[in-house]
Order: C-alpha cells, then sequence, then structure tokens
C-alpha cells in the first residue's frame, strides 16, 4: 500500500505589493509547474496572495541548531552598530 | 397536489443566463462531489475551488436572470426540473476517474474561457460585469486542467489509456458547446470560437500524446431539456430539501 | 518542511540528561522548540501521534459533512459548506506538513490511517442524517474543537503552533455557518425545528466525549502539560465548552438532552449528567457506527488516486530526463 513519497515544497507568498516573500507551509507535488498550482489553490484561498515561490525542500541548506552560538551570540555585544548606542542630547531634535 | 416547480418566461436574456448558469452549476456540482475523494489533498482542495468558482458564477447568473423574470437565484436553480434544465449535455456526464473528469472539464474550459473573454466586450453591461469576473476564473480552469491532461496524457500507460478513454467518451459532447443559444446582439455567437478551441485542444493533445478522436458524431439537446439520463439524479439530489418542504427557508 | 538530516541519534546518556535539562528549561521558558533542534525521542513520538491523528480527523471529518454538500437546500449554504469542507482537507494538509518536520512522512501517517494503525476523533463515526446535522456540527463539533485548538497556537512545537494559528483563522466562520443554519432552522416551519432539535439530541454527547476522557483517567496529560503541548486539561475544556454552548442552545429555543443539566449559581458553572464512557471507548476503538464506511471511502479515495500520483510522478521523471539529456547535448 506504502506510495513513494512524493516530493515536498516550501511555499513562499507575497501578500501585498512592496512586501517580500514569507515562508507560509508546504505542499505535495510531483513537478515544479504542479506544485505552483497546488500553492495557489492551497495557500491563497482568502485573497492572501500577490506572488508565489515555491522551493523543493530539499534545496533548503539550514544553518545547525548546534552552531547557535558560534553563529548568532557574536553579534550581540556589537551594541554600536544600533541607533540607540550614541548619545545626543534631546536639544539636537530628531536625528 | 400544486407543482413545487417555477414557470421561467423566456426572452434572449433570460435564456442565456440560465443557459450558462445552469451550465456552471451543474458543473460545479459535479465537482462538488469530487470533495474528499481526490487523487491527493492538493487536488481535493484544487477541484473544490474550481467548483466554487462555478457556483459562484451560476449565482450571478440566476440573479441577472432572476431581475428580469422576478424569481431569486434558489427559485431558478432548485425549482426547475431536468426538462426545464438547459445546461451542455457535457457537463452533466458523471466525474468517472479523474481523467474523465479533467478531460471534461478541459474541453469546457477551453470554450468557455474565450467564451466569457469575448463577452466582456458584450453591450450588455450587467453581462460584461460578470464576464470580467468568470473569466479570470476559467483561464485558471482551463490552465489546471490542460496541465493535468498532458501529465495523464504522457504519464504512465495507465494514464494514457484512462485520459484517451475519456477523450474518447466526451469528443461527442463537445460539439454541442459551438450551437447558438440566442442570436442576441448581447451574446457571442460561439461557433465564432470554435477555430479557437480546436487550435488551443490540439496543441495540448500533442503536447499530452494524446489522439484527437477522428469524425465523431455529436450529441445535443440539453439547450432544449432533453439530458442524458444523469442529469434527472442530480437534480434530484440537489433539489431534494426545497422539494419535501414546499416554503421553507434554508 | 526544513531539513531533517540534522537530527542525529544520540547514544550519550550524559549528554542527554544535560540536552534533556536544557530543553526542558526553554519550555518553561516559553521558548518554541523547532524542528532541528535538540529533542526528547519522546516528544517527538508523541508529537507525530498527536499532529497525525489531528490530521487524519480533518481529513476524515471532510466525509462526514461532505455527505450533504451535493443536498445542501440553497446556493449560498452549498458554497458555504463546500467551501468549509475543502477548509478542513486544507487543515489536514498543513498539520501533515507540520508532522512531516519531525520525520515523519505523510505518505507513512496515510498508510497507517488507511491499515487501521492510527486514531481520529470519535466524532466522526457519527452518521449526518439530516441537513440539521451540517448546523450541528458546525455549532457543536467546531465549536469544541476550537476550544481544543486555541490553547495549541501556543503549543511548544514552532511547527504545530504556526499551523494551528493559521487553522484557527480560517476556522472562525465554521461555527458562526453552523450556528446559522441552526437558527434559521429554529425559526423556520415545526419541521425543520424538530429537524434541528433531533441534530442536538443526537450530536450533544459525542461533542462531550470530543475532549477525552475525563482527567482523572487520561494517560497523556501530565508529560503533554510538562511539554506545553497541551496546556489545559479534558475536564477543564469540556466545562469551557458547556459553559459558552448552553446559552446558546437556549437561545435557540432548544432542549439539551441531559436531564441533569444545571447552572451552579455559586460557581456559574453548568453541571452536567454523566458522560457514557463505555460508548466513548467503543467508537474510539472503531466499533463507532460510521467507522468501517469511513474508512473505505478513505482507502478508495487513495486506491483510485493511484494511478494518477504516478502519473505525474512519471511525467516529472521523463521531464527531468529531457532536460538533463539536453544540457549533456549542450
Amino acid at each position: 500500500m506504502s506510495t513513494p513519497a512524493t516530493p515536498i515544497w516550501e511555499v513562499f507568498i507575497r501578500s501585498r505589493s512592496g512586501l517580500a516573500h514569507r515562508h507560509v507551509g508546504s505542499v505535495h507535488a510531483a513537478d515544479a509547474t504542479l506544485a505552483l498550482q497546488a500553492a495557489r489553490d492551497v495557500y491563497t484561498r482568502r485573497g492572501e496572495g500577490l506572488s508565489i515561490w515555491v522551493v523543493p525542500s530539499n534545496a533548503i541548506i539550514a544553518s545547525d541548531p548546534a552552531d547557535k552560538e558560534m553563529m548568532f551570540e557574536p553579534t550581540a555585544s556589537k551594541i554600536y552598530r544600533h541607533p540607540t548606542f550614541y548619545d545626543i542630547p534631546d536639544d539636537v531634535g530628531h536625528m | 397536489m400544486a407543482t413545487t416547480s417555477v414557470a421561467v418566461p423566456d426572452t434572449p436574456l433570460i435564456r442565456l443566463a440560465l443557459a450558462r448558469a445552469d451550465d456552471a452549476l451543474v458543473l460545479g456540482h459535479r465537482l462538488s462531489e469530487w470533495t474528499g475523494h481526490a487523487p491527493t489533498l492538493e487536488e481535493d482542495l484544487a477541484l473544490a475551488n474550481i467548483a466554487l468558482d462555478l457556483i459562484g458564477q451560476a449565482r450571478s447568473l440566476y440573479a441577472l436572470a432572476g431581475e428580469d423574470c422576478g424569481l431569486d437565484e434558489d427559485a431558478l436553480a432548485y425549482r426547475r426540473d431536468e426538462r426545464a434544465y438547459r445546461n451542455l449535455l457535457l457537463v452533466e456526464q458523471p466525474n468517472g476517474d479523474f481523467a474523465r473528469t479533467i478531460v471534461r472539464q478541459f474541453l469546457y474550459a477551453a470554450f468557455i474561457d474565450a467564451w466569457w473573454q469575448a463577452m466582456t466586450a458584450s453591450c450588455e453591461p450587467r453581462l460584461a460585469a460578470i464576464a470580467g469576473k468568470a473569466e479570470k476564473e476559467t483561464a485558471y480552469h482551463l490552465r489546471h486542467s490542460a496541465e493535468w491532461l498532458i501529465r495523464l496524457g504522457d504519464g504512465t500507460a495507465e494514464s494514457h489509456r484512462r485520459a484517451q478513454a475519456a477523450l474518447d467518451a466526451l469528443f461527442p459532447f463537445a460539439a454541442e458547446m459551438f450551437e447558438p443559444v440566442t442570436a442576441a446582439a448581447f451574446d457571442v455567437a460561439p461557433a465564432s470560437l470554435r477555430e479557437g478551441w480546436d487550435r488551443q485542444v490540439d496543441a495540448v493533445l500533442a503536447t499530452a500524446g494524446l489522439t484527437r478522436p477522428a469524425a465523431p458524431w455529436s450529441h445535443s439537446g440539453g439547450r432544449a431539456g432533453r439530458h442524458t439520463e444523469h442529469l434527472g439524479h442530480l437534480l434530484s439530489e440537489m433539489q431534494y430539501l426545497q422539494r419535501v418542504h414546499p416554503g421553507a427557508t434554508w | 518542511m526544513y531539513s531533517q538530516g540534522l537530527n542525529q541519534a544520540e547514544t550519550d546518556d550524559t549528554a542527554d540528561a544535560t540536552r534533556a535539562a536544557r530543553f526542558q528549561a526553554r519550555i518553561d521558558a516559553e521558548d518554541k522548540i523547532e524542528p532541528n533542534d535538540w529533542m526528547p525521542e519522546a516528544y517527538r513520538r508523541t508529537l507525530i501521534r498527536q499532529i497525525s491523528q489531528h490530521a487524519h480527523s480533518e481529513i476524515v471529518g471532510m466525509l462526514p459533512e461532505g455527505n450533504w454538500i451535493t443536498r445542501a437546500p440553497s446556493l449560498r449554504r452549498k458554497a458555504a459548506l463546500l467551501a468549509k469542507v475543502q477548509d478542513e482537507g486544507g487543515h489536514g494538509l498543513y498539520l501533515y506538513a507540520a508532522a512531516e518536520t519531525l520525520g515523519a512522512t505523510r505518505e507513512e501517517l496515510v498508510d497507517q490511517l488507511l491499515a487501521g494503525r492510527a486514531k481520529y476523533s470519535s466524532i466522526f463515526n457519527y452518521p449526518t442524517l439530516t441537513w440539521a446535522d451540517i448546523g450541528a456540527i458546525g455549532w457543536l463539533v467546531d465549536g469544541a474543537a476550537i476550544m481544543n485548538q486555541i490553547p495549541l497556537c501556543r503549543c511548544s512545537f514552532g511547527p504545530y503552533a504556526r499551523a494551528m494559528i493559521r487553522v484557527c483563522k480560517e476556522e472562525s466562520f465554521h461555527q458562526r455557518q453552523g450556528y446559522e443554519i441552526m437558527l434559521t432552522l429554529c425559526r423556520g416551519t415545526p419541521e425543520q425545528k424538530a429537524m434541528a432539535q433531533d441534530a442536538l439530541d443526537r450530536w450533544w454527547w459525542p461533542c462531550l466525549m470530543m475532549f477525552g476522557p475525563p482527567d482523572t483517567e487520561s494517560q497523556h496529560s501530565d508529560t503533554s502539560m510538562k511539554w506545553k503541548i497541551k496546556r489545559f486539561t479534558n475536564d477543564g475544556l469540556r466545562q469551557k465548552f458547556i459553559d459558552a454552548t448552553v446559552p446558546q442552545g437556549h437561545f435557540l429555543g432548544l432542549t439539551f438532552p441531559d436531564p441533569e443539566l444545571r447552572r451552579d449559581e455559586a460557581t456559574g458553572h453548568w453541571s452536567h449528567g454523566p458522560i457514557d464512557w463505555e460508548e466513548f471507548k467503543r467508537v474510539v476503538a472503531g466499533g463507532g457506527f460510521c467507522a468501517a464506511d469511513r474508512l473505505a471511502a478513505r482507502r478508495k479515495a487513495h486506491e483510485e488516486g493511484e494511478w494518477v500520483r504516478e502519473a505525474a510522478a512519471a511525467h516529472a521523471a521523463k521531464r527531468a530526463a529531457k532536460l538533463a539529456a539536453s544540457k549533456e547535448a549542450a
């Protein structure tokens, strides 16, 4: 009874003009055309979309959670990258 | 006992609106029968989307017909019997396997999408407005069914056999689409769309590796209310509550 | 689904103990667990079981309501019901996808369902006999489902929580759709009102059972609470549902099939008579009235769809081969 697995595609949708495509979920489809159709039929039933990307799931390269500290913590101390690091008197006005 | 059926006057506008509404409702109803039973979950949602588009088109068209005869959409849909239904024989054909459903959809969409496109220029503004919305929907139905037909034709030996069998069975119902419904100026003569339809169908069949059935005979009668036996069963199921409880609100 | 290869089986027990402690600390801090994060095997198994049961329930749940799509008594009702049942298919799809992030495949999970090895909500083994059942399902079954599902939007497992947020957002029309049907029937002819009462009589007790066995007997509750997969007890949610629903039923002018149902003035809660847990156990174990029909319908759809899925795969393979050949030639 076991069916060979159909490829999985990640679905990204631009919901409004000017916004980036955002991950919304996934679909199963044998090829890219069917994946795009399925993404449209599954994820844009309530006017959610203006544009769709589908990407084969296995094409996504993810960072390893075990590397989280190495990857993301060194940036935490670089507070001089944020505007609030700098003291400007209120009298100067908005800057 | 008094009948629960309604009588509808015959004007060109009502005739056209009812014929197209009946086409859309009956086909939408057929597609809705797939819900929960489609070959994949994704396709279950896709077929329901098409069904909802078609039911929506039917509602707009019944509302239009109703403006001219004082009956609401439900009176027109639920209280006319099979001899009063004006839909194409093609759309009432049972779902069969997925190939049958896709071929039926493709043959119809390739016609109706061109018809709605042409109708956006109709001199009857209410029809042109419906056409503007419907055309976008049927354009997707056409793409969806064509893509599937290509996959079925070009897939496995079994899918090819099933797709060809569906074509052979349904092609005799295609010519009815090109019969005139009215001679009114606001209508687009279906015959004018025949060439474009032939080209489009031939192109998809070629990609799918399917053979256009040679010189088939044609079935006709739906526009005169002479249907295949399938419609009566469809309507008795669809209409039963309205018929059993006359006058009730749902 | 996200790349799944990162979760290697860990054999080092001390490392596991440290990880388990860190894992629990994250959960306690209301952090979300994501698919590639380390997690105890039992957490993974519990989630795959729960999410797939939830997905199966959505898919099987399409059948009792689908039973009335072709008989809906107005075009407005027909469109709404079709859209609702379609939503349920979508919800099943989102949930299978959430389970897939844990390393299960949809195909495996569906096979478990079709082989009768997976559970789904017992409520869908009851038949829909009249149009009023469609109203009662929307009002009561979806009402009960929402009570269960809203807390799941805060579940500790990210993909499940996100799927549930989408599900809850989409389902917001389902219960209103059902209640509107009930209201129309109750304001209609005497036959219609009787139809509504009959539906309430048949669906009320099974709906109370939807929240699962009483807390004293529930097997999975403690760990699930600790892992924040579950946030309220079965009895707590059941009470919340009853308190919300009884006044709605009285507004309809309907009577609940429970002579012991009364409002406790001190607590403000509605107390109810005993639930027939023997019936619940029988239905969950597959002895439900429609269990055989439901599975048969799903098997038929699966088997009759096999050649379609094969055709799509074969076409995709041919196309890929052609593309590869043309690249080689170039």
